[in-house]
């Protein structure tokens, strides 16, 4: 019955892995600039906008991901607008990554010593100055491991894409599946190749993460 | 935009709905339980003499947290029983979801574990308690405590993460927004509601989490 | 017959030799206070004799156990032996009453209410017997302190080993804890103490142990050796504290 060798199987799964790395990146991009722009909000110390990203991020972080595709995927038909799963999924994967990111990046920036604040202003810089010169430039080397972490996270909510039908790795394992009845090895597989793409990205984080307490010891 | 929603037609899907919610909470609390013992198992053997142990433990928390749990699923589901492994949807979904948690809850639980002063240690072995007693009544409860928050939240992420269990046919909430929107077409109405009930079950579970945990680790007097 | 029979002990940190040789016998009832500056070896001595620190040669032995690091015989020394750290130890998430009883419930298998007893009773003895039901986290250092001593006591060792007991303290808060070492002195307990209270090895001690790198440099009745100190290391040392 199966004409399928393991290189075939193998083959293919690395094909459709392809198009999870795609995702991911698009995901990632989408989810920084959108996440940049949450986090400017979050800080900017006006109340309706602080109130905004709250809720924003409270429904992104408080809902299933698999439930954001779904209604990115029929919410956006709705308005008229036909969208390809592809579609929905970067775009649900986008609002989903920027409320994580949003709010890792906030921590970050409030992490900081308040002296940091208090010293800035003693010497005269404005709001915008401080932020510039020397919060944000402190905010981004820890800001840096833990948004390496949080890619694992992009990389595995890609995965969900395959419900809505979006032929990525996850997809093109269980049409694997059906074809050759193989459940164990195709899925051994999958896993495998996920496990390639996301480990080294946790052991980078990981690995930044010592280097930054280190660094920050020593200082 | 030319489109009414229309939720009213929902109504009559409510038992469906709410046999959909029971489901996942009962997912959620049969897995959370495991989930943290297995969790706490875990941390045990990441500072067990045996290196088998530790090696495993650190291999199996690094495997977990590097794929994704849909394919951990399918894993277990289909693949399991291609060697002879079988379980039902039920089965397979918990087994699933404690194993997904049980890793994350080692790698949080050894965070807190790290942290015990080297003192607490000295103490209890001056006092005469072996390894496991010092493990089990002076290193784990105070670490517990230190990581809580970072333990309810994993768990409420694994709640939300119980949605995707729906792909291998357990009748839980967001098996049941699929069910209603196959037959009355309202998907969006349909998944929209499923997601505020999400939402809803999210902020119950913080609330209760940490009323337990302002009970369980409260600090005020006892009386003798 | 010595209730602790130091002999001989070597002690290495990698290259690091903190222990040369180190000779000491305590008879039961009698109060060593242990002096020496920091880096002497004098903690270090102390936590071998309880196992908490290994030792590279030489042989300890106490109550006429062999004193080990092994688990086992940790344990088994724990009936003999009690120690209260520098920075107490109490166990923060037990109660003041939780701590005393642990190890008399989970080791020696005394019942609850026999163990409550015991607990109130060494309570008493440190003068804390109203603070029963309260976290450590709300007591004051000397009250903490107070109630490691007495989580000690509970067990009924047979020499105590006190380890810089004072050190963390406030000043104002050091006489009540030493207080209580007096009374117990008084009351026959074998006390090994590393510490840094001159007034106190001189009034209640009864021996003094100088330790200079790693040595045994000068010992001797405490009145004596601390009024007319024998070496120049132990003068300039007794200068330097006082």
């Amino acid at each position: 019955m199966s004409q399928f060798t393991d290189w075939d199987i193998l083959r293919n799964l690395l094909l459709a892995a392809r198009w999870t790395i795609l995702l991911s990146l698009l995901a990632f991009a989408g989810g920084s600039i959108v996440g940049l722009l949450l986090t400017f909000m979050r800080i900017s110390r006006r109340k309706p906008l602080i109130w905004i990203t709250r809720i924003y991020i409270e429904i992104f972080q408080g809902t299933p991901l698999l439930m954001q595709l779904f209604i990115a995927f029929f919410g956006l038909g709705l308005l008229g607008i036909d969208v390809s799963a592809w579609t929905a999924a970067a775009l649900a994967l986008t609002l989903f990554s920027s409320a994580f990111l949003s709010d890792i990046w906030r921590g970050c920036v409030e992490s900081l010593p308040k002296g940091q604040w208090e010293a800035s202003r003693c010497l005269g810089l404005n709001y915008l100055q401080t932020m510039r010169y020397v919060i944000l430039p402190q905010a981004l080397r820890i800001a840096i491991p833990p948004t390496v972490g949080f890619s694992v996270q992009i990389v595995k909510g890609t995965a969900l894409a395959s419900i809505i039908g979006f032929v990525e790795l996850t997809k093109a394992g269980t049409m694997l599946n059906n074809a050759t009845f193989e459940p164990f090895k195709v899925f051994a597989m999958v896993a495998l190749i996920y496990f390639l793409l996301c480990y080294p990205l946790s052991r980078a984080s990981q690995y930044l993460e010592e280097k930054l307490n280190v660094a920050g010891k020593r200082a | 935009m030319g489109y009414e929603l229309n939720f009213g037609a929902l109504l009559e899907y409510q038992d469906v709905l709410l046999s959909g919610l029971w489901m996942t909470v009962k997912l959620t609390v049969v897995s959370t339980l495991l989930g943290i013992m297995l969790g706490i198992l875990g941390a045990a053997a990441r500072r067990h003499r045996n290196p088998f142990l530790r090696h495993g433990s650190k291999a199996y928390v690094e495997l977990i947290r590097n794929t994704p749990f849909i394919v951990q699923l399918f894993f277990i589901f289909f693949g399991l029983p291609a060697i002879g492994i079988k379980m039902t949807e039920v089965e397979a979904g918990i087994l699933a979801l404690v194993i997904n948690l049980g890793a994350y809850l080692t790698e949080i639980i050894r965070a807190g574990i790290d942290n015990t002063p080297k003192g607490q240690i000295e103490a209890a072995r001056t006092l005469g308690l072996s390894s496991r007693q010092i493990f089990i009544r002076i290193i784990l409860p105070p670490a517990f405590q230190r990581v809580y928050s970072s333990v309810v939240s994993q768990c409420i992420i694994v709640m939300l993460g119980s949605a995707v269990v729906s792909q291998i046919s357990v009748q839980e909430l967001t098996f049941a927004a699929n069910f209603i929107q196959s037959r009355n077409f309202l998907s969006f109405e349909s998944y929209l509601v499923a997601a505020l009930l999400y939402l809803l079950l999210a902020f119950l579970m913080r609330l209760i989490f940490n009323l337990i945990g302002s009970r369980a680790f409260s600090r005020e007097e006892k009386q003798s | 017959m010595s209730l602790v029979s130091v002999r001989d002990v070597h002690k290495y940190f990698g290259d690091l030799h903190v222990l040369k040789g180190i000779d000491l016998d305590v008879k039961a009832g009698e109060v060593v206070s242990i002096i020496g500056r920091s880096g002497s070896g004098k903690s270090t001595l102390l936590r071998c004799m309880n196992g908490l620190e290994s030792y590279d040669q030489g042989a300890i032995i106490l109550d006429g156990m062999e004193v080990s690091t092994d688990e086992f015989q940790v344990r088994k020394l724990s009936q003999s032996v009690g120690m209260v750290f520098q920075s107490f130890n109490l166990f923060p998430h037990l109660t003041v009453g939780e701590n005393i009883m642990l190890a008399p419930t989970l080791i020696k298998k005394t019942n609850k209410a026999e163990a409550k007893k015991l607990a109130q009773e060494v309570l008493e003895k440190v003068g804390l017997g109203d603070k029963f039901g309260q976290y450590p986290e709300k007591l004051s250092g000397g009250q903490q302190q107070r109630v490691a001593i007495a989580r000690s006591l509970a067990m009924k060792p047979k020499v105590l080993l006190c380890d810089e007991i004072t050190s963390a303290l406030d000043p104002e808060l050091v006489g009540d804890v030493l207080k209580v070492l007096e009374q117990l002195a008084a009351e026959g307990m074998t006390l090994i103490l590393v510490t840094h209270e001159m007034n106190f090895a001189r009034d209640v001690g009864d021996r003094v142990v100088f330790m200079h790198q790693g040595k045994v440099h000068e010992t001797g009745d405490a009145k004596t050796v601390l009024a007319d100190p024998q070496t120049p290391e132990l003068r300039q040392f007794i200068g330097a504290v006082l």
